[in-house]
């Protein structure tokens, strides 16, 4: 057996069934891979090396006893610090949840403990899941494995990064504007955001409620699959859970692999393509979709017009809902409480603002400021309002789009990962990064990236992006896989089989 | 629509109960004044017919049976406050001296 922390996620289960490997065999590969490379790529703010492992025995003895509790049961993953878990640290990149220690799971995180998968631990994020870069993290930035100094995307770096080297065979992220995709697009991996409302949102620290969506961050289509059926399905707790079963997506993922797209008609995007896409990025995508050609695909152009105003309605809806969301942080109940320097009795007000300056970063006051802006009075109707309307005119370009097309494609994100620091004071040059995965979430409809190959021009990897109407999760991966299968098939191997290896840490400096 | 200012920054963070220091009000107040820039065609997209959309999914009221469930016990409840007293959450004084 090839080493396991090279191997996928199905692999790994498939290697339990057969008795040839244990979880705690495995759950203590991936903590040592953890130990021997997190030092340098920061994919984790929070290991939970004792925990793993007792879950890990757990699963072994429920195996031993013929009482496995799915396919993945001992299957390790990690998990996004924006989802609560009890016991664990929760920090969602905060210094105002420092230390925080949540009293209950999230639904997500409940139906992977039920599912019997080990959590590693908890990784690295933009503050609040704002960001594209995960430099607004509090506690450092996490480091693309493919060049330590690019940025692993955002808000979910941590995740993608996490998987992309090797440190856990799968990871759960959030997608709130494309922290799911674009981490996934700039690291060679791949993510879905699911449907809005598929995924429980219960226990998941909200940025923007009417967008916010968790979802599988994986190597490979079927792995994601897999992770989403665990995760997926109406959840009581959550009353925007939509209550219908999750479309059977592992049994999608494995009919697309066999790879016959006949019938299947693809959008390609006319706003989401050419002018402002690397030309690497550019190529990658078109290469991609002639391969769906190739598998019996027809292929048309489609125009969304409103996707245009799509990225602007965003940061007008975003922010108004977050600055409500993060009003919760008043430092009274949970989380920092700081007094203010040189007020000898402050009172509760005093206190807050006090809490809210030191406790937030740069990006999240921006943030609270916008949308405090756009929902005060004398602006709403220019703003939000407005903001509120051209969503309904993006879904109806969506609507009208998947008159034409099955699912509709695009490049994930317009470039391959820039350097660290590039774009940290440049808030609207940041935002650009996720121009093709926000309208998705306006929307409401699912989306999934997988890698597209290597732009030419730096050797980075870029993302191929489908999206399909909403409850069709399946087609993601009907059509995922099969672009999969035939990218597999051209390069001979997967992709992050060309990622540079990474210095290992020495056991002795670790711990 | 007018630019923002640094005074009316001041006064939103003020009202998002962000205390700013001066030298974050230099810092932020002019990449708001971009940001908003960036987004001021919103206002200029949509007709007067057009119906808001606050949520993704068609969505009504959800309802369930208003039956007692297990909930989190007052210790944790209490777990991740600041300051505790007497089983509660303890807080600074909630009123101006002159109250």
């Amino acid at each position: 057996m090839s080493h396991p922390i090279r191997r996928t996620a199905a692999e790994l289960a498939d290697a339990l069934a057969a008795g040839e490997t244990t979880s705690v065999e495995l759950t203590e590969a991936h903590l040592a891979r953890i130990d021997a490379v997190d030092v340098e790529v920061h994919a984790f703010l929070h290991v939970d090396r004792a925990g793993a492992l007792e879950q890990a025995r757990e699963s072994d003895e429920r195996r031993a006893a013929g009482r496995s509790v799915g396919p993945l049961d001992g299957v390790p993953v990690a998990v996004k610090d924006v989802l609560t878990t009890k016991g664990l640290p929760t920090t969602c990149g905060s210094r105002i949840l420092e230390n925080w220690v949540p009293p209950y799971d999230a639904t997500v995180v409940t139906r992977l403990r039920q599912a019997g998968l080990p959590i590693l631990g908890k990784t690295n994020m933009d503050e609040f899941a704002m960001g594209s870069s995960t430099e607004h993290s509090a506690y450092g930035p996490t480091r693309n494995p493919w060049d330590l100094d690019r940025i692993p995307g955002g808000s979910g770096g941590g995740s993608a990064a996490a998987v992309a080297a090797f440190e856990a065979p799968f990871a759960i992220g959030t997608d709130t504007g494309g922290s799911i995709r674009q981490p996934g697009a700039v690291t060679g991996t791949v993510g879905v955001k699911p449907t809005y409302g598929g995924v429980s949102r219960y226990g998941l620290v909200a940025l923007a409620n009417s967008l916010d969506q968790a979802g599988p961050v994986t190597r490979t289509i079927l792995d994601a699959a897999l992770l989403h059926e665990v995760i997926g399905g109406h959840d009581p707790l959550d009353s925007t859970s939509i209550d219908q079963p999750v479309p059977p997506l592992v049994e999608a993922a494995r009919q697309g692999a066999a790879g016959d797209m006949k019938g299947l008609r693809v959008g390609v995007v006319k706003e989401l393509t050419g002018e402002g896409y690397q030309p690497g990025v550019q190529a990658r995508f078109d290469e991609a979709v002639q391969l769906l050609v190739d598998a019996g695909a027809a292929v048309v152009e489609v125009s969304c017009p409103h996707f245009v105003h799509a990225l602007a309605a965003y940061y007008l809806i975003l922010p108004s809902e977050a600055s409500s969301n993060l009003a919760k942080f008043d430092a009274m109940r949970y989380g920092l409480r700081v007094y203010p320097e040189g007020i000898a009795d402050p009172n509760a007000e005093e206190v807050m603002r006090a809490t809210r300056d030191a406790g937030f970063g740069d990006e999240v006051k921006r943030r609270i400021i916008l949308g405090t802006y756009a929902l005060s009075s004398g602006y709403y109707d220019a703003y939000y309002g407005q903001a509120q309307k051209v969503r309904t005119l993006i879904s109806r370009d969506f609507a009208a789009a998947f008159e034409a097309a099955d699912v509709l494609v695009s490049p994930t994100a317009p470039t391959t990962a820039f350097k660290l620091g590039e774009k940290l004071d440049d808030p609207v040059a940041m935002y650009l990064n996720d121009i093709a995965t926000i309208p998705a979430n306006l929307a409401g409809v699912p989306g999934l990236s997988l890698p597209s190959g290597l732009a030419e021009e730096d050797g980075l990897p870029a993302g191929f992006q489908i999206l399909a109407p909403a409850m069709a999760d399946d087609r993601l991966y009907r059509v995922g896989a099969a672009l999969e299968a035939a990218l597999l098939d051209r390069w001979g191997g997967p992709l992050l089989d060309s990622a540079p290896a990474l210095a290992e840490t020495p056991k002795e400096a670790v711990r | 629509m007018p630019d923002i200012t640094r005074d009316e920054v001041a006064h939103l963070a003020d009202l998002a109960r962000i205390d700013l220091s001066d030298a974050e009000l230099d810092h932020l107040a002019p990449q708001l004044a971009v940001i908003l820039d960036s987004i001021r065609s919103i206002s200029e997209v949509a007709a007067e017919d057009i119906p808001p959309t606050s949520h993704p999914m068609p969505l009504t009221n959800v309802f369930r049976e208003d039956l007692p469930r297990p909930c989190l016990t007052a210790e944790e409840a209490l777990s991740g406050a600041p300051q505790v007293e007497e089983q509660r959450f303890a807080v600074p004084r909630i009123l101006g001296e002159d109250a």
